[in-house]
């Protein structure tokens, strides 16, 4: 489904991603760890195709088309969805107005017809409960005065209402408590299925005792330096990243 | 004669010539109260001249293009309801009332707001039929003595509308004054003026809309006063629509007394160069603005906002939230001065100027001015100016909207923050689809 492939991305001089390998095949779960300043957010960046970042080398394709080739608004559309790190605040636009206009931008895009007024809020009312968001806050300007885990339970509510082939979610499990992890985790579970895919990048094997993972992948210094089963979670948890830093050299 | 004003220029003569011209062929009206104003305000415009960039109040806005363009003083012209039906509002309902050119137009216009709730006249008919109405109000809060083209208004003041309030009273239906220049056979200028009485406790709802039909050019130079007695009420909205040969300069002059609240939007979609001056006088105790301005050139045009907001007595509470969305080679200017009287404690005045600058040949310059005499009063003011956000953008397209409907949303948004207040819905719809369309262009 996604295969990318010695990945070279920078930002003015710095390189970040140097050379980066991954494999994502439908029906998988991958989670990427890795210490701080690695280029995690920038590989999720590069992949739904932030413009502040140059593309220096490599290749990345998802269902067969050069991702690399296309604007993000394309990317979305053929089945891409990021859940930022930090989402942004968009004032005056109510999370339901958005939505309703990515979704029927995107259904636009695959040549279908626009969801009505009744439909649209009939499947959001359903994903409302699924991620147990309020009512109150989608109609309120999208992330603007959000507490942090209400931001990140929005962009869960989000990729429940877009029902992407791959998500990509950055640190989502950062900032939440114990309950909304719970449901942030629900919300990824119940989205999983043979013809999707899940990448989730994360700091801590909490979230990964609850989106079991099919493999774990150590990014350091902008490369994949290590990959394994969901074991690997719970030794780096245990031992860190110095003995894989030591190894990577 | 003091060198920020230009000394001698064409047009000025040519407007001096006709005040002689208008004054020969006036009877009984020449001796009276009104037209010795007229004369004073003659001759203090024919000392001031156009002002040039050297004056403070116009350093960022040079009306030497104006003063290029000649003008037919002669503003006859036959116009039917047909030829308006392009500037038309839909489902716009209440008084509507058009001046064209300058001049009230009889037929055009609708009054139905019965008598007793409001009293609307043609300038030129109330200076015949309560001519001690207009001596009374007439240019005693506007001030002519310093500004060249409110002098400039005054003196050539024949028309517009009068608009009369009874105290507790609520005009149920808003007051809509359609200014339409008509410039499909010759450049047209005209002297608006306006005056507005809401008496005690009374309320109203009223809109000044600015047209253009044809391709010559135009200059409009108008003049509003605006008196609310205590605990008076009013809603007021500015809407100025027109083409890129129009040179617009106005001024809203408001008064107010104890408890009156006045509520005001300013929006300039296009034109080639607007000024709008507003100046309030809060002269009572708890006296309330609100003031709010939207304006959005592009191409070469120029947008100057000035405001000014007078606390007299203690009390009172301003607050004002202009928003400006500029592409091209457009320039904006926010000029927003706050005056706060010796006596006027416990003032509360909020000022703020928010600009998206779509593009780098774009200018805005902003000017907050604040003046303080008095030592326990809340003041703040902020202006920012910048780009669209690219981060915003950036989450809006990878949730699968296009760049350019995500610039629309997310600039529409901005501007739904002074649309919003506007109360008299066909003109927000009105102005909600224009705007619109002018962010998709
Ligand atoms: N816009 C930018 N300008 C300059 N440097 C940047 C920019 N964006 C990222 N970087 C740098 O690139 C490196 C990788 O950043 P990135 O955000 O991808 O790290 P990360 O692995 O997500 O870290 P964290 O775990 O802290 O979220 C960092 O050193 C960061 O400072
Ligand atoms: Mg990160």
């Amino acid at each position: 489904m996604l295969s990318i492939s010695n990945l070279q991305a920078s930002i003015g001089d710095k390189e970040i991603l140097r050379g980066l390998n991954l494999e994502v095949n439908p029906g998988e779960v991958h989670a990427i760890m890795g210490p701080n300043g690695a280029g995690k957010s920038t590989l999720a960046s590069v992949l739904a195709g932030r413009e502040d970042y140059d593309v220096t080398g490599g290749s990345v394709t998802f269902d067969g088309k050069d991702l690399l080739d296309m604007a993000p608004e394309e990317r979305a559309a053929e089945g891409i969805f990021l859940a930022f790190q930090y989402p942004v605040e968009i004032p005056g636009v109510s999370t339901t107005n958005f939505l309703k206009t990515a979704m029927n931008e995107i259904r636009k895009y695959r040549g279908q017809d626009p969801l009505d007024a009744v439909q649209f809020l009939k499947l959001m009312k359903e994903k409302m409960k699924l991620v147990n968001i309020d009512q109150s806050l989608l109609s309120r300007s999208l992330n603007e005065g959000f507490s942090g885990g209400e931001k990140k339970r929005n962009e869960i509510f989000q990729m429940a209402m877009l029902e992407p082939k791959l998500a990509i979610l950055d640190e989502t499990d950062s900032g939440l408590d114990i309950d909304a992890l719970r449901i942030v985790a629900d919300g990824v579970n119940q989205l999983r299925s043979p013809e999707r895919a899940t990448i989730v990048v994360t700091h801590y094997q909490r979230l990964l005792d609850y989106i079991v993972p099919d493999f774990v992948h150590v990014l350091y210094k902008g490369r994949i330096v290590k990959s394994g089963p969901k074991e690997l979670a719970l030794e780096l948890e245990e031992k860190g990243y110095d003995w894989i830093k030591a190894e990577a050299i | 004669m003091t060198p920020s004003y230009a000394s001698y220029n064409e047009f000025k003569e040519q407007l001096l010539a006709a005040f002689r011209d208008n004054e020969e062929r006036m009877n009984g009206e020449r001796k009276s109260p009104l037209h010795q104003i007229r004369r004073t305000a003659l001759k203090q415009f024919d000392q001031l001249g156009f002002p040039t960039i050297r004056h403070e109040e116009w350093k960022y806005s040079s009306v030497n293009g104006l003063l290029k363009q000649s003008f037919d003083l002669d503003e006859t012209t036959t116009l039917t309801m047909e030829d308006l039906a392009p500037l038309e509002i839909p489902n716009l309902d209440g008084n509507i009332i058009y001046f064209v050119n300058g001049r009230y137009h009889a037929e055009l216009s609708r009054l139905i707001s019965p008598a007793d709730q409001v009293q609307i006249l043609s300038f030129a008919e109330a200076i015949k039929s309560d001519p001690e109405l207009i001596d009374t109000h007439f240019a005693r809060y506007a001030n002519y003595q310093e500004n060249a083209f409110t002098a400039l208004n005054t003196a050539l003041a024949s028309d517009g509308i009068v608009i009369r309030v009874p105290a507790n009273t609520t005009v149920e239906q808003p007051i809509i004054l359609r200014f339409i220049t008509d410039t499909r056979t010759k450049n047209i200028t005209s002297q608006p003026r306006n005056l507005v009485l809401v008496g005690k406790n009374a309320e109203v709802m009223m809109a000044e809309s600015y047209r253009t039909l044809g391709e010559g050019a135009s200059f409009v130079n108008v003049v509003t006063e605006i008196v609310l007695e205590r605990d008076a009420r009013m809603q007021y909205y500015k809407v100025q629509n027109e083409t890129e040969k129009a040179y617009h300069i106005g001024t809203t002059q408001v008064n107010q007394a104890d408890n009156s609240h006045f509520y005001s939007a300013t929006v300039t979609l296009n034109g080639n160069f607007v000024r709008n001056n507003l100046n309030i006088v809060l002269n009572g105790q708890q006296a309330e603005a609100f003031m709010y301005g939207l304006y959005m050139p592009n191409g070469r045009q120029h947008v100057d906002n000035h405001t000014l907001v007078d606390h007299a007595m203690p009390n009172s509470y301003s607050n004002e939230l202009y928003k400006g969305i500029l592409d091209d080679n457009s320039t904006g200017v926010f000029n927003g001065k706050i005056f706060v009287r010796p006596d006027a404690q416990k003032t509360n005045a909020y000022q703020s100027c928010k600009n998206v600058v779509l593009s780098s040949g774009a200018t805005m310059n902003t000017k907050p001015q604040l003046e303080i005499f008095a030592d326990d009063v809340k003041c703040s003011h902020g202006t920012t100016t910048g780009q669209l956000n690219d981060e915003a953008l950036f989450y809006m397209r990878s949730r699968g909207i296009p760049k350019d409907e995500a610039r629309t949303l997310l600039l529409y948004a901005f501007s739904q923050d002074v649309l919003s207040q506007i109360k008299i819905q066909p003109i927000r719809e009105y102005l909600e689809k224009v705007v619109t369309q002018k962010l998709t262009k």
